[in-house]
C-alpha cells in the first residue's frame, strides 16, 4: 500500500464570483521512502497539491490518504507529527522577529516534548549549521543558512513525510546544491517520503524516482526517471518541457 | 568602434557599519555584441549594470577612471544628458514586468506615451509605432494587448511589453538584467530569441545579466564571470564549459543535470584568494 | 562598558535574552542618530521627571490660595512664570499638573491600544462573520467625533479624572483595532504562519505568539503619535469643566481659568497652553522617531 495516494483531487478557489478551477482529477501514489516530484509552469497546480494535501485549499472532489486513511478536516496534532512541508522563498518562511531556538522550540512546545535544548542543537548539526547559530535572528543568516533553519523545523517533529515546494529556486546555484545534497542525505538517514514541486526538470530528475507532469491543473504525463533521461515521453507538452530543459541534459 | 567602454568601475555603498563594496574595480568593452555577466547573488552584477546608466541611489557612489558611451564619458554627463541617453540610446529590461509597469495605465498608453511627449509623434504614428513594436517581439493579437492592462497579461506577454517599449527608441544599447528569470522554461525559450533576433537585425550591444551559466553560455557571445564585485574571469560563451578558472568550473559542476548520477552534487568550495 | 559592548555585539549570542538585548541596542543605535526624535525623547522623559519630582521642583503649593499675589505678571520674583487669579504659582501647578497628564496618558496607554489590538487581530486572523462583526462595532465607534463621543460618555458617567481617562480610552481604541488588522491582513497569509500553522499551533498560540509581534510597533507608532491628542482631549475635557475638577491643577483646566481675563492677564492660560504644547510636540517627534527604526516595512534590510 501506498504511503500517500491521492485519488481524483480537485481543488477550485472561489474569487468575487469567479471560479478557478486549480486541479482537476489529479492521481498520484507515492510508496513510502520514495521521492515523486511534480513538474509544471505556474499555475500548473503543482504547489496547489500539496497546499491541498496541508489543508491550505479548499478540495472540492476526490480523496487523499495518507497510510490509508484518509485525512481529517481540519488535519489535528497528529498530521502535524506526519507530514511537514518546507517553503520556497526561505526569507518569507520564517518569521522575521523569533530567533532560531525559538522557531526550533515552538513544535516542541506545541505538542508538549521536552528536552528541547539537546534536540534543538542536535537538530542545528543535523542540518549542517554550528550550534552557535542558535540564537540568532533569521536577518542574521544567509538565503541558505534560513533553508537550513526551515528544513530542521520540519523535522523537529521526526514526520515520514516532507513537502518540498521548489525548496532551492529562491537560491544560488552553489547553494542549491547544497541544499539537495542536505535533502538527499536526510532521506536515507531517516527513510523520509518526499512529495517535491520544482519547475526545473534538472532538479527533480536529480531528487526523483517518479515524476508527474502537469499543466493547467491536470495531470499530463507521469514519467519514471529513466523514461526522463531517455526522452521516452509521449505527450507533446512534457516533451516540449524537456526541450525548453535541454540546456540541463548531461552533457552541456 | 567601441560602444561601450568601461575601466575600473567602483560601487560603494556607506552604511552604519563602513562602507562596502559592491563592485570593485570591473572593466570590459563592448561593442555590438551580446555580452554576458554571470555572478550568483551579491556578485555586483546587477550594480555593474545600473551603474553603466548611473542608476544608483546615494547611499551608493560610483567610481571610475573612464567609463565612455560612443564617445560621450558617461562619469561627466549631466543628469539631463543621462536622461538624455537613458531610454533612448540605452534602455534596461528588468527582471520583473510587475515592477517596470504602470499597473493602473493600459499598455497601449504606456507604448505610446514616450513617442508622444519625447518625439512629439501624432497619435495615429505613434499608435502604429506602438503596434509595429509589440508586433516584433511575436505578440499575435497587439490591438487586444494595447488595450489590457499589465495585471491581465501572464509574465511571459509582460515581459514582451517591456522589451517592446525598451525597442521603440530604438537603442544602440539594451541592459537585459535577469529579463528571464521570473518566466516559465518554454516560455523563456521564445523571450530570449525574440531579444536574440532583435539584437541582430538592429545591430544593438547587449549586456545579459544573469545568474544562469547555461542560459548565457547559449545565448551569448562572450560572458564575463563575477564574484564579489571582481570579474573572475572573462571568456568567449562558447568556451564556458571548458572555463578555466575553479570558480566558474564550481559554478557549473554544481548543478544536477538530467540522466546525472545520483550522488551529492559537487559543493562549490569558496577560496578566499578569488575575491582579491 | 566594553565588555557590555562585546555582549550585546557577540554575533553568536549565548541565551534569548542576549540576542533581544542586542536588536534593542542596534534600534537604539539607530533612533540615536535621529536629532529630531531625540528631542522628542528628551521631552517625555522631561515630563516624567518633572512629575515624579514635582514636590520637590514645585516652589509653592499648587492649591493653597494666596489672594494677596493674585494675577502676579511672569519674572515677578518667586513667580518666573506669573500666579493666578488665586494667587497660585502657575509653576507650581503646571509642575503638578504634570503628573495628571502622565496618569491619564499611562492610562490611556495601558487600556486602549491592548483592547484595540486583540481586537483587531481576533478579527483579521478569523476573517469571515467573526471580522465582520468586530469591524462593524469598530465602525460604529469611529463613527463619532471622538470628543462629542467622550463628551457623551463623562455626561452620562459623572466628570471626574477616572471617567475622563475611561472615556478617552473607549473613543481611542478604533484606531488601534483598524492598524492591527490591516497589519494581520498581510501577515495572516505568510508563508512562517503557515509553516507554525503546520505544526499543530492553536489559534491563540498563532495570534499571541506570531501576529501580535508583527502588529506591536505599527501600533506603539500610532500610539505614540496619538498621545497629543490624548492630552488635547483631556485638556479639552477639563476646559469644559467634565474632566478633572477644580482645585485640581490640570492644564486644561487651568487654560479655561484664565480664559476669563485672556487679554489683560495673557499669562494665566497662555503657561498651561504652552506646556500642552511642548508635550504634544514632544511625543509626535518621539513617535516619527519610532516609526523610522520600528517600521516592519523598513526593518531587516
Amino acid at each position: 500500500m501506498a504511503l500517500i495516494e491521492i485519488e481524483n483531487l480537485s481543488v477550485t478557489f472561489h474569487t468575487s464570483g469567479r471560479h478557478v478551477r486549480a486541479v482537476e482529477n489529479v492521481s498520484l501514489k507515492v510508496e513510502a521512502q520514495q521521492s515523486f516530484g511534480l513538474v509544471g509552469e505556474s499555475g500548473s497546480g503543482k504547489s496547489t497539491i500539496l497546499r491541498a494535501i496541508c489543508g491550505m485549499a479548499p478540495i472540492t472532489g476526490g480523496q487523499i490518504r495518507i497510510d490509508g486513511k484518509p485525512l481529517p478536516t481540519p488535519r489535528g496534532p497528529n498530521f502535524a507529527k506526519q507530514v511537514q512541508m518546507v517553503f520556497q522563498d526561505p526569507y518569507a518562511s520564517l518569521h522575521p522577529r523569533h530567533t532560531i531556538d525559538r522557531v526550533l522550540s515552538e513544535p516542541l512546545a506545541i505538542h508538549g516534548q521536552t528536552g528541547s535544548d539537546a534536540k534543538i542543537e542536535q537538530a542545528l548539526i543535523d542540518v549542517g549549521l554550528p550550534p552557535a547559530f542558535r540564537f540568532r535572528y533569521p536577518h542574521q543568516l544567509s538565503g541558505g543558512q534560513r533553508q537550513r533553519v526551515a528544513i530542521a523545523r520540519a523535522l523537529m517533529l521526526r514526520p515520514q513525510i516532507l513537502l518540498l515546494d521548489e525548496p532551492t529556486s529562491a537560491l544560488d546555484a552553489s547553494v542549491q546544491a547544497e541544499t539537495l545534497n542536505l535533502l538527499s542525505r536526510l532521506r536515507t538517514e531517516r527513510g523520509l517520503t518526499f512529495l517535491m514541486v520544482s519547475h526545473d526538470l534538472a532538479v527533480i530528475d536529480h531528487m526523483c524516482d517518479r515524476i508527474l507532469v502537469m499543466q493547467h491543473g491536470r495531470a499530463v504525463e507521469e514519467l519514471s526517471r529513466e523514461a526522463l533521461a531517455t526522452a521516452a515521453m509521449t505527450t507533446p507538452y512534457a516533451r516540449a518541457l524537456f526541450t525548453a530543459s535541454a540546456d540541463r541534459m548531461l552533457e552541456g | 568602434m567601441t560602444l561601450l567602454s568601461v575601466k575600473n568601475l567602483r560601487v560603494t555603498f556607506d552604511t552604519e557599519t563602513g562602507p562596502v563594496e559592491a563592485v570593485r574595480g570591473v572593466s570590459f568593452d563592448l561593442n555590438r555584441e551580446r555580452l554576458g555577466i554571470v555572478g550568483e547573488s551579491g556578485s555586483g552584477k546587477t550594480m555593474t549594470g545600473r551603474a553603466v546608466l548611473r542608476l544608483i541611489r546615494p547611499p551608493g557612489r560610483i567610481e571610475a577612471d573612464a567609463m565612455t558611451f560612443d564617445g560621450q564619458d558617461l562619469m561627466k554627463a549631466s543628469e539631463p544628458q543621462l536622461r538624455a541617453l537613458r531610454g533612448r540610446r540605452i534602455a534596461m529590461v528588468m527582471q520583473d514586468p510587475k515592477f517596470s509597469l504602470n499597473p493602473v495605465m493600459k499598455v497601449g498608453s504606456q507604448l505610446m506615451e514616450g513617442l508622444r511627449q519625447r518625439d512629439h509623434a501624432s497619435r495615429s504614428e505613434a499608435r502604429a509605432k506602438a503596434l509595429a513594436a509589440l508586433q516584433a517581439v511575436q505578440i499575435r493579437d497587439p490591438e487586444r494587448v494595447m488595450d489590457a492592462y499589465p495585471h491581465e497579461l501572464s509574465g511571459g506577454m509582460g515581459q514582451r511589453v517591456m522589451i517592446a517599449m525598451m525597442l521603440i527608441p530604438d537603442p544602440d544599447l539594451l541592459i537585459a538584467d535577469e529579463p528571464t528569470s521570473a518566466l516559465d522554461v518554454t516560455v523563456q525559450a521564445e523571450v530570449l530569441s525574440i531579444l536574440d533576433n532583435l539584437v541582430k537585425t538592429r545591430g544593438m550591444g547587449l549586456i545579459f545579466i544573469s545568474h544562469d551559466l547555461r542560459l548565457v553560455a547559449r545565448f551569448c557571445d562572450r560572458v564575463l564571470v563575477m564574484y564579489k564585485g571582481k570579474i573572475v574571469e572573462e571568456l568567449a560563451a562558447k568556451d564556458l564549459l571548458h572555463a578555466k578558472h575553479p570558480y566558474t568550473q564550481g559554478l557549473l559542476n554544481c548543478l544536477p543535470r538530467i540522466g546525472g548520477s545520483r550522488e551529492a552534487l559537487p559543493a562549490l568550495d569558496r577560496n578566499a584568494d578569488w575575491a582579491s | 562598558m566594553t565588555t557590555l559592548n562585546t555582549w550585546l555585539m557577540d554575533p553568536n549570542p549565548k541565551s534569548r535574552l542576549q540576542s533581544r538585548a542586542a536588536q534593542t541596542w542596534l534600534t537604539w543605535l539607530r533612533f540615536r542618530r535621529n536629532p529630531l526624535a531625540m528631542i522628542g525623547l528628551i521631552i517625555s522623559l522631561a515630563l516624567i521627571f518633572m512629575s515624579i519630582f514635582a514636590p520637590l521642583l514645585a516652589p509653592y503649593d499648587p492649591i493653597t490660595q494666596s489672594l494677596a499675589d493674585r494675577l502676579q505678571p511672569p519674572l515677578t520674583p518667586g513667580h518666573w512664570m506669573g500666579t493666578d487669579d488665586f494667587g497660585r504659582d502657575i509653576w507650581s501647578r503646571i509642575l503638578f499638573g504634570s503628573r495628571i497628564t502622565l496618569y491619564i496618558v499611562l492610562l490611556v496607554i495601558l487600556t486602549a491600544p491592548i483592547v484595540g489590538l486583540i481586537i483587531g487581530t481576533v478579527a483579521g486572523y478569523f476573517g469571515g462573520w467573526v471580522d465582520a462583526v468586530l469591524m462593524r462595532i469598530t465602525d460604529i465607534f469611529l463613527a463619532f467625533p471622538k470628543l462629542i463621543l467622550a463628551l457623551a460618555l463623562v455626561a452620562v458617567l459623572g466628570p471626574g479624572m477616572v471617567n475622563a481617562v475611561l472615556a478617552i480610552a473607549l473613543t481611542s481604541w478604533p484606531p488601534y483595532a483598524r492598524v492591527a488588522r490591516a497589519e494581520t491582513l498581510t501577515v495572516r497569509n505568510s508563508d512562517y504562519i503557515a509553516a507554525t500553522r503546520l505544526q499543530g499551533a492553536s489559534a491563540t498560540r498563532l495570534i499571541w505568539g506570531h501576529i501580535m509581534p508583527m502588529c506591536l510597533p505599527s501600533v506603539i507608532i500610532r500610539v505614540t503619535l496619538d498621545m497629543a491628542g490624548v492630552i488635547l482631549t483631556a485638556a479639552g475635557l477639563g476646559f469644559l469643566g467634565l474632566g478633572v475638577q477644580p482645585p485640581l491643577p490640570e492644564w486644561g483646566l487651568m487654560i479655561s481659568a484664565g480664559r476669563k481675563f485672556l487679554f489683560e492677564q495673557w499669562w494665566v492660560a497662555t503657561m498651561p497652553g504652552l506646556a500642552i504644547f511642548i508635550v504634544s510636540l514632544g511625543f509626535n517627534l518621539l513617535g516619527d522617531g519610532l516609526r523610522d527604526v520600528l517600521d516592519p516595512r523598513s526593518a531587516g534590510k
